[in-house]
C-alpha cells in the first residue's frame, strides 16, 4: 500500500539542477534509501520531502494528500515525523520532557497556561522513552546524554506525532559502529510493528543494505538506478558511479569498523 | 507650495547628501566591524563622540601654529586616527575576551564601554559644550539657484564617495582587505586557514573606530562636540548597517543615502519628527528583507541562546511563597517612608525585569528595547488621568492595555527576525516611541512629561501604595512563572533551543513568539503605570535606552539562566544606585565598569553563581 508518492520533482539552483524529475513511492512498513556520491541531490530532495525545500516542479503525496508546499507544522500534522542529520533535541530540558513536548504539541496543548508541562503526558513519554530503550534515562537533562542516546530521544521525539512516514536524514552520522546497527534495527522493528514508512538517507552501506527493502541511488540530481540492495550491487550503472569506491557496495566481512 | 520651489528641493537634497555622507562614514566602521567580529559595538556612538571633542580640542591648537586648510585637516585625520588607537585599547581589552560570548553579553559589554565613556568625556574635556572652528577655506557659502548653501557642506558631500572610494581600494587591493572580506564572508574558515585572528580583528577594530572618529570629528564646523552625541549617532548607525545588510560596505552607502534624502524631506511630511520616518523605512525593510538590503542570512553556528533550563521543582515551595508574601505584607511595620519608596521602585523594577526574562531568559528574544512597553503602560495611565480625568483604578489597566497593544504590534514585526536584527529592531521601536513622546508636545508635554498623576485616595501615601504595588507584583510574577512552567512558555524554550525541531514537531513558532511578547508587554506595561503613580509624572526618559538597559543589567545581575534571578538583579541594582550614587559623581563609570565586569567574571549572575556553588557542593 503505498504511503509516500514523490511525482517530477524539479529543483535547480542557478544554474545547476540539483534534482531532475525525481519519482518514487514508498509503502508502509517499507524501509527506503536514498544514496548516492556527495553532491548527487541527496540532500536536496530529502529536504524537499521534508519542507525545508520548495521544489521548483513536482508534487509530494502523503495517503493521497498533496503537502508539496506544506509548512513543516503542517507536515507534522499530516503523519510526517523527522530526524536530523545531527540530532536536534531541546537541551534545556529532560530527554522526557523533550517527547512530552512533542505529545503537547501533537494535542494542541502548546498555548495552555496553566497546568504546568512537565505533568502532562508524562506516562505517554515514558512509553516513548521504553520503546527506544531511554526509559531509564527520563529525567536526565537531553544535555548530559551521551550523543548516541541523543539520538534515540530524537526518535522517541519523532514517534510522539504519530508518524505515518518517518524522515531520517543520515540517521547514523557521528555514531559508533555498533550502535548503529543497533538504532537501524530498532527503528526497523517499530517500523515494521506500526506500519510506519521510513525514508533515510546514509552513507554507512552496510546500514543500507542491512535495513532498507529498497535502494533508490542518485547522480547528478536522477535516479539512475533503484531496486532491493542486491539488485543495486549488481548494477553496472550504480558500480560506474562508485568508480574506485566499489568494494562501498560490497557486503562487509564480519563486524569490524566501517 | 514651498515644496514646489527647485531651488528650495535642490538645497534639501544637497543637505540631505552631506547628512548621508556623514552617516556612511560612521556606520561604515560599525559594519566592517560587525562584519569581522560579529559584535555589535554599541560603543562606535562613543568613538565618534570622542572623534567630535578631540577635534574640537585639537584643531584650534594646530590653527594657531598655522592657519590654513592642511593644519585644519591634518588636524580631522589626527583626531581620527587617535580615535583609531582607543578602539584598539578597547578591543584588547574586552572586546578579544567576549567573541565567543551570547550576543545579550556582547551588547551589554559594549554599552558599559558607552557609560564609561560619557563620565570620562566630561573628566577630560569638561562638561561644556566645545564649538569647533570652521573649515579655513570653506568659509563663505555658495550660491545654489540663489539660495545660499554652506560649503563646508559641499566638502563633506564630497567625503562620503571619497571614503567609499577608499575603503573599496583597501578592500579590494590590500591583503588586509582580503582577510576582512573573508572573515566577513566565513569567519571560522579564515581562522582554519592560519590566519592571524587576533591581529586581524585588532587591525578591523583600529579601521572601524578610525572611521568613527573621522566621522565625529568631520562633524565639528557644524555642530558643537556634546555629551549627547554618541546614542544619537548610534541609533542612525545602528538603522544604516540594519538597512543595508549588517556587514555590507556598499548596503550602508545605499541606506545612508536613502536615509539622508528621507531626513532632509521628512520634514515635510512629518516636521517634528524625521527619527520616526527614519525608523518606519528600517521597520518596512526589515519586514520585506528580514537581513537588509544587501545582507545574508546569519549561518548560525550551534546554539547561541542562554535562558533557563528545567530544574526539579524544590520542596516546600508553598512555605517559600507564604514566607515570601509575610515578608511583604509585614515590611511597612519595621520600615520608613523612604524605605517604603525605595522597596516600591524595586518591586516595580522586579516586575519589568521579570517581564523581560520571559522574552529573553524563555524565548531567547533578545528585546533590547523593552522600556517601550514600559513607557506605554506609564504614558498609557498618565494620558488617562490628564486627557480623560480617570481615576487610578481605570487608568492602570488602560496603560496595560497600551502596552499590550504597543506590543502586538512591535512584536508582529519582529518576529520574523531573529538575534541580532531583532534586538536592533526593538531598539529601534522603542527609539520611535521616545521620539514620538518627545516631539509630540502638545499630547505628551514634551521633554517635561505629564505631571499631576496621582493614586486615589486609598492608594496614596507610602504604606498604601507599596503595598497595592507588592500585591500587584506579587499576582504578576506568580502569574508570568504560571506561564513559564506551562506548556506556552515550554514552547518558547523549545523554539529557542531548536527552532528546527520546534517546528517539526508542529510548534508555530512565531505565533508563540508574538504572545510572548504581548504578555511581557502587558506585564512591563502594568510596572510602567505603577512607575507613573509613584512618582506623579511620566517623562520621554523612561522610553529611552538607559531603561531598556537598567532591565537588561538587572537581567544580567541576577542571572539569565534562573526564574528569580531578575528579581533579586533588580533589588541589587537599586541598592547599589542608591548606595552609591550619593558618593560619586561617576556613577555612569562604576555601573560601566561593573556592568563589564559582570559579563567577565560572573555571567551567569548572583543567583545562577550562588546556585552552582551550593549544588557543587551538594
Amino acid at each position: 500500500m503505498t504511503l509516500l508518492t514523490v511525482t517530477g520533482l524539479h529543483k535547480s539552483f542557478g544554474g545547476v539542477v540539483a534534482a531532475r524529475d525525481v519519482s518514487f513511492t514508498v509503502a508502509r512498513g517499507e524501509m527506503l534509501a536514498i544514496i548516492g556520491p556527495n553532491g548527487a541531490g541527496k540532500s536536496t530532495v530529502f529536504n524537499m520531502v521534508g519542507g525545508q525545500l520548495g521544489p521548483d516542479r513536482g508534487q509530494v503525496l502523503i495517503d493521497g494528500q498533496d503537502i508539496t508546499h506544506a509548512s513543516p507544522q503542517a507536515r507534522f500534522r499530516g503523519g510526517v515525523g523527522r530526524t536530523f542529520q545531527v540530532a536536534q533535541t531541546f537541551l534545556s530540558m529532560s530527554a522526557a520532557e523533550n517527547v512530552q513536548m512533542a505529545l503537547i504539541s501533537r494535542f494542541r496543548q502548546s498555548r495552555g497556561l496553566w497546568t504546568p508541562a512537565r505533568e502532562r503526558h508524562r506516562a505517554g513519554a515514558v512509553d516513548l522513552l521504553a520503546q527506544v530503550g531511554m526509559a531509564e534515562a527520563a529525567d536526565m537533562p537531553c544535555s548530559a546524554l551521551a550523543y548516541g542516546d541523543v539520538k534515540r530521544v530524537e526518535l522517541a521525539i519523532a514517534l510522539a506525532g504519530q508518524p505515518k512516514l518517518l524522515l531520517m536524514d543520515e540517521p547514523t552520522a557521528g555514531m559508533a559502529p555498533q550502535e548503529r546497527a543497533a538504532l537501524m534495527d530498532l527503528t526497523a522493528s517499530i517500523a515494521a510493528s506500526q506500519g510506519i514508512g521510513v525514508l533515510f538517507t546514509e552513507h554507512d552501506m552496510d546500514v543500507v543494505f542491512g535495513h532498507a527493502a529498497r535502494v533508490i541511488v542518485l547522480l547528478r540530481g536522477q535516479i539512475i538506478a533503484a531496486g532491493t540492495p542486491d539488485e543495486i550491487r549488481q548494477d553496472p550503472q550504480v558500480r560506474r558511479a562508485y568508480l574506485g569506491d566499489s568494494h562501498a557496495l560490497e557486503p562487509s566481512q564480519g563486524t569490524g569498523p566501517a | 507650495m514651498i515644496a514646489l520651489d527647485p531651488s528650495f528641493l535642490a538645497v534639501q537634497a544637497l543637505s540631505g547628501l552631506s547628512s548621508a555622507s556623514s552617516l556612511f562614514i560612521t556606520a561604515c566602521g560599525l559594519t566592517i566591524v560587525f562584519g569581522v567580529t560579529r559584535i555589535v559595538n554599541f560603543a562606535h556612538g562613543s568613538l565618534y563622540m570622542i572623534g567630535a571633542y578631540t577635534a574640537a580640542t585639537l584643531i584650534p591648537r594646530l590653527l594657531e601654529f598655522s592657519f590654513g586648510p592642511t593644519a585644519f585637516w591634518a588636524g580631522i585625520l589626527a583626531s581620527a586616527l587617535i580615535v583609531g588607537v582607543i578602539g584598539v585599547i578597547i578591543e584588547v581589552v574586552l572586546l578579544r575576551r567576549i567573541y565567543g560570548a551570547p550576543e545579550l553579553f556582547q551588547l551589554l559589554a559594549t554599552f558599559g564601554v558607552v557609560l564609561v565613556v560619557q563620565d570620562l568625556v566630561v573628566q577630560v574635556f569638561g562638561p561644556e559644550d566645545i564649538l569647533g572652528p570652521r573649515a579655513p577655506g570653506l568659509r563663505a557659502p555658495v550660491d545654489i539657484l540663489g539660495r545660499r548653501f554652506p560649503s563646508y557642506e559641499l566638502a563633506l558631500i564630497a567625503a562620503g564617495p571619497i571614503v567609499l572610494g577608499l575603503v573599496w581600494l583597501l578592500l579590494r587591493r590590500t591583503r588586509f582587505g582580503v582577510l576582512v572580506r573573508a572573515a566577513t564572508q566565513d569567519r571560522d574558515m579564515v581562522a582554519s586557514l592560519g590566519v592571524n585572528q587576533a591581529l586581524l580583528f585588532t587591525g578591523t577594530l583600529f579601521l572601524g573606530a578610525f572611521l568613527a572618529g573621522l566621522g565625529g570629528a568631520l562633524q565639528i564646523p557644524r555642530v558643537s562636540a556634546n555629551t549627547g552625541m554618541d546614542l544619537a549617532i548610534i541609533a542612525e548607525a545602528f538603522v544604516v548597517t540594519v538597512v543595508g545588510g549588517m556587514g555590507s560596505v556598499p548596503g550602508a552607502f545605499l541606506a545612508a543615502l536613502i536615509i539622508g534624502q528621507l531626513q532632509a524631506f521628512g520634514i515635510l511630511i512629518f516636521p517634528k519628527s524625521t527619527l520616526v520616518v527614519v525608523f518606519l523605512l528600517m521597520a518596512v525593510v526589515l519586514a520585506i528583507r528580514p537581513y537588509g538590503l544587501f545582507g545574508r542570512a546569519e549561518v548560525i553556528g550551534g546554539t547561541h541562546a542562554v535562558g533557563i533550563a528545567s530544574r526539579k521543582p524544590q520542596p516546600g515551595r508553598p512555605f517559600i511563597l507564604l514566607f515570601t508574601v509575610a515578608a511583604l505584607a509585614g515590611f511597612p511595620l519595621i520600615a520608613d517612608a523612604y524605605l517604603l519608596k525605595v522597596a516600591t521602585e524595586i518591586l516595580i523594577f522586579a516586575l519589568f525585569a521579570f517581564s523581560l526574562q520571559l522574552l529573553i531568559g524563555v524565548g531567547g528574544l533578545v528585546s533590547f528595547g523593552h522600556a517601550a512597553f514600559f513607557g506605554l503602560g506609564a504614558y498609557g495611565a498618565a494620558l488617562a488621568v490628564k486627557w480623560f480625568g480617570t481615576s487610578m483604578e481605570t487608568a492602570l489597566p488602560l496603560g496595560l492595555a497600551l502596552a499590550a497593544l504597543g506590543a502586538g504590534l512591535i512584536g508582529a514585526f519582529v518576529v520574523r527576525l531573529s538575534g541580532i536584527y531583532l534586538a536592533m529592531m526593538t531598539l529601534a521601536a522603542a527609539q520611535i516611541l521616545y521620539a514620538v513622546a518627545f516631539q509630540w508636545v502638545d499630547v505628551t508635554g514634551g521633554d517635561n512629561g505629564i505631571v499631576g498623576v496621582w493614586p486615589s485616595r486609598w492608594a496614596s501615601g507610602p504604606v498604601p501604595y507599596y503595598l497595592l504595588t507588592a500585591a500587584l507584583t506579587l499576582v504578576a510574577v506568580l502569574l508570568l512563572k504560571r506561564i513559564i512552567d506551562a506548556p506556552f512558555g515550554y514552547a518558547l524554550r523549545a523554539a529557542r533551543d531548536s527552532e528546527a525541531r520546534a517546528e517539526a514537531i508542529g510548534l508555530a513558532i512565531r505565533r508563540h513568539r508574538w504572545l510572548a511578547f504581548i504578555a511581557a508587554g502587558a506585564a512591563a506595561g502594568l510596572a510602567g503605570g505603577l512607575y507613573a503613580f509613584s512618582r506623579g509624572s511620566v517623562d520621554p526618559s523612561l522610553l529611552g535606552i538607559s531603561t531598556s538597559v537598567d532591565a537588561l543589567t538587572m537581567l544580567l545581575l541576577g542571572g539569565i539562566q534562573t526564574v528569580i534571578g531578575p528579581l533579586v538583579g533588580a533589588g541589587a541594582l537599586h541598592a547599589l544606585r542608591d548606595w552609591i550614587m550619593p558618593l560619586t559623581p561617576l556613577w555612569r563609570l562604576f555601573l560601566g565598569l561593573s556592568i563589564i565586569a559582570m559579563v567577565l567574571l560572573f555571567p551567569r549572575g548572583l543567583v545562577g553563581t550562588v546556585r552552582d556553588r551550593w549544588e557543587a557542593r551538594a
